[in-house]
């Protein structure tokens, strides 16, 4: 008898991310949440530049690899054109939250009716280690050698506490995969918020806190561990928007 | 032939572009092409269709390519620093080999240049503009009749080949009112089974990608888009000769300059100047094997354009450098005169040859 088995929504490719990485725990929530909603043959995903750019050879539907920070608008394109489509976005720290600011912001302020996957790991994974937007004060990365220091450089942007200010944004919720409470969490987030947009209610975003063991310099345990008590309590876990939160109550 | 109506270059490519199936555009303001989605923004709701006016230009070729992926006609237009903005989404759209229409109005250069009329985008649109190894298909409307045209034909040479194509235009054709005839041109259906539309179980999923980090592969991919391009040139070349039967002089231009220079030509004729015009309808593919062959039987070439010389090296390269080729220009906004053309004319007149 099977009691756990790999989802129809994930190819059977192996994932090239780095040993204790948390992109496959997410990759897999996603497809789990389109299987049992029944939409994987109908869904499209957009997967930009960064860490999970190859996203295209793992999600076993129709996948378009977008320029870096474009990818809300590439699926606004989709979802405009086939309305009928399941369309989501799958989106790094770097990507989202500097170089795609406008276009995460504008997406949100026209309610597009997409799903967006926020994967925040503090960090840019892919080129090696780069102080992201979401690296946290003083985090130390290869271009914040001495730590982030917030009187230069500035702070971390906190993507659901500023588009929970946007009228036009439907459901924005903040998850993490450190533990299985919260990956049980996050795969309600991600199924709720693919569920919205399949009843046509319009903008989601789950920002997931994700680990990135190579670029910390720490072990994969070390890794969830520093999510936990670095990460979580500069950016607290929650649902920060959601317009229909008293429909789903009853 | 349908009835003329007398409309505005911008409005009348628009309403082309809906005619020619166009069904989802997305802009952004910039002068001299707003016209474009302004028209758009009043037609596109009352046949069902898309207008959406996106937060940048990089956002609505991005859209562009969105609409595209998703198997359906998408256009965008703009003027020249809009151009650049979009030419990082152009690149994907070359790499990814999508259909799309792109109209560029262009306006004098560089940086925020001015609003006025001008050509200097022709290196943008006929060498890249974006990075990487890609041509675009580049139209050069020379009429409000033309927009119209040219819009359809840009819509069918994208599908067909899966092409960007450039309606390179400017400030005068998009903004002058001439009497124009709307009719349907060519309305020919294209597979698009790459579409990524949803698998719906009948298919295997598709797959929309530029990115290879296997060079091996990625060369191929280029190699494989070139043998596409040369296809293009070998069928899909458009020029018109005015007045070259007899020529000694050859001028060429495009668009709004093409004009200017038929004026030119009529009265160097009245002076008894046997000067005449190869008119490249497509900047690329350009018109070579038309230019190498005039340059068996004209003594000079003009190349007239608005702009520091830039389509002059194309003349150049067509012809081998095998007669001499003057350079009749204005830029940065200001368009020659027929007199000012006329002058170049009677130089050129003096070259060797028939003196």
């Amino acid at each position: 008898m099977v009691v756990f088995d790999k989802p129809n929504g994930l190819t059977d490719a192996p994932f090239h991310y780095c040993p204790g990485c948390t992109h496959g725990i997410i990759h897999r929530l996603v497809a789990e949440a389109l299987d049992e909603l029944g939409v994987t043959d109908k869904t499209v995903g957009v997967a930009p530049v960064g860490c999970s750019v190859f996203a295209y050879n793992y999600f076993n539907c129709d996948m378009i690899q977008a320029a870096h920070g474009r990818a809300p608008a590439v699926a606004t394109g989709v979802k405009r054109g086939e309305p009928d489509c399941i369309v989501f976005t799958y989106q790094g720290d770097g990507d989202l939250a500097a170089i795609g600011t406008a276009e995460t912001v504008h997406a949100a302020a026209r309610n597009e009716n997409i799903t967006v996957i926020f994967v925040n790991n503090a960090i840019y994974g892919m080129t090696g280690g780069q102080m992201a937007p979401t690296s946290l004060p003083n985090q130390v990365t290869q271009t914040s050698p001495y730590g982030r220091d917030v009187t230069v450089v500035g702070y971390p942007v906190k993507v659901c506490e500023m588009l929970s200010q946007i009228d036009g944004a439907t459901y924005l919720e903040r998850v993490a995969v450190n533990d299985v409470k919260n990956i049980r969490n996050a795969k309600k987030a991600i199924k709720k918020a693919f569920k919205y947009q399949m009843e046509g209610k319009g903008f989601s975003l789950v920002e997931v806190l994700s680990t990135c063991p190579t670029n910390w310099g720490k072990t994969p345990k070390e890794s969830l561990k520093w999510l936990e008590e670095n990460m979580k309590p500069y950016y607290p876990l929650g649902v920060y928007k959601d317009k229909f939160a008293n429909e789903e109550a009853k | 032939m349908a009835e003329k109506v007398l409309m505005k270059g911008n409005e009348a490519l628009a309403e082309a572009a809906i005619m020619a199936g166009c069904k989802h555009y997305v802009g952004y303001p910039i002068t001299p092409q707003t016209e474009i989605a302004a028209y758009m923004s009043k037609r596109m709701p009352k046949i069902d269709g898309l207008f959406l006016q996106a937060e940048s230009e990089i956002a609505a070729i991005n859209m562009v390519i969105g609409v595209s992926s998703s198997g359906h006609r998408a256009m965008t237009s703009s003027s020249s620093p809009g151009i650049s903005l979009k030419s990082e989404g152009i690149s994907y759209l070359a790499g990814c080999e999508l259909p799309a229409l792109i109209v560029n109005v262009q306006r004098g250069g560089p940086g925020l240049g001015g609003i006025q009329p001008s050509q200097s985008d022709y290196f943008q649109a006929t060498k890249g503009g974006g990075h990487g190894d890609y041509k675009l298909i580049v139209l050069a409307p020379a009429s409000v009749q033309e927009m119209v045209d040219l819009t359809f034909k840009g819509f069918d040479l994208a599908d067909k080949y899966r092409m960007q194509t450039m309606i390179l235009t400017d400030g005068t054709i998009g903004q002058m009112m001439e009497p124009v005839s709307l009719e349907k041109g060519i309305l020919n259906e294209y597979d698009k089974s790459w579409a990524t539309n949803g698998t719906r179980g009948k298919r295997e999923r598709n797959i929309i990608n530029s990115l290879s980090l296997d060079a091996q592969e990625l060369e191929q991919w280029n190699i494989n888009r070139f043998e596409k391009y040369k296809v293009i040139e070998e069928n899909e070349v458009m020029y018109e000769e005015f007045m070259m039967d007899d020529a000694e002089i050859c001028i060429v231009a495009f668009g709004i300059s093409s004009r200017v220079s038929k004026n030119a030509i009529m009265e160097a004729r009245k002076q008894g100047i046997k000067v005449g015009m190869i008119r490249p309808i497509t900047l690329w593919p350009f018109p070579k094997k038309a230019l190498l062959k005039a340059a068996d039987k004209v003594k000079a070439f003009i190349s007239v354009e608005l702009s520091m010389g830039q389509m002059i090296e194309d003349v150049e390269l067509a012809i081998k450098c095998k007669k001499p080729v003057l350079l009749c220009n204005r830029t940065g906004g200001v368009i020659m005169t027929p007199d000012e053309v006329l002058e170049k004319i009677k130089e050129a007149d003096k070259i060797g040859g028939n003196d």
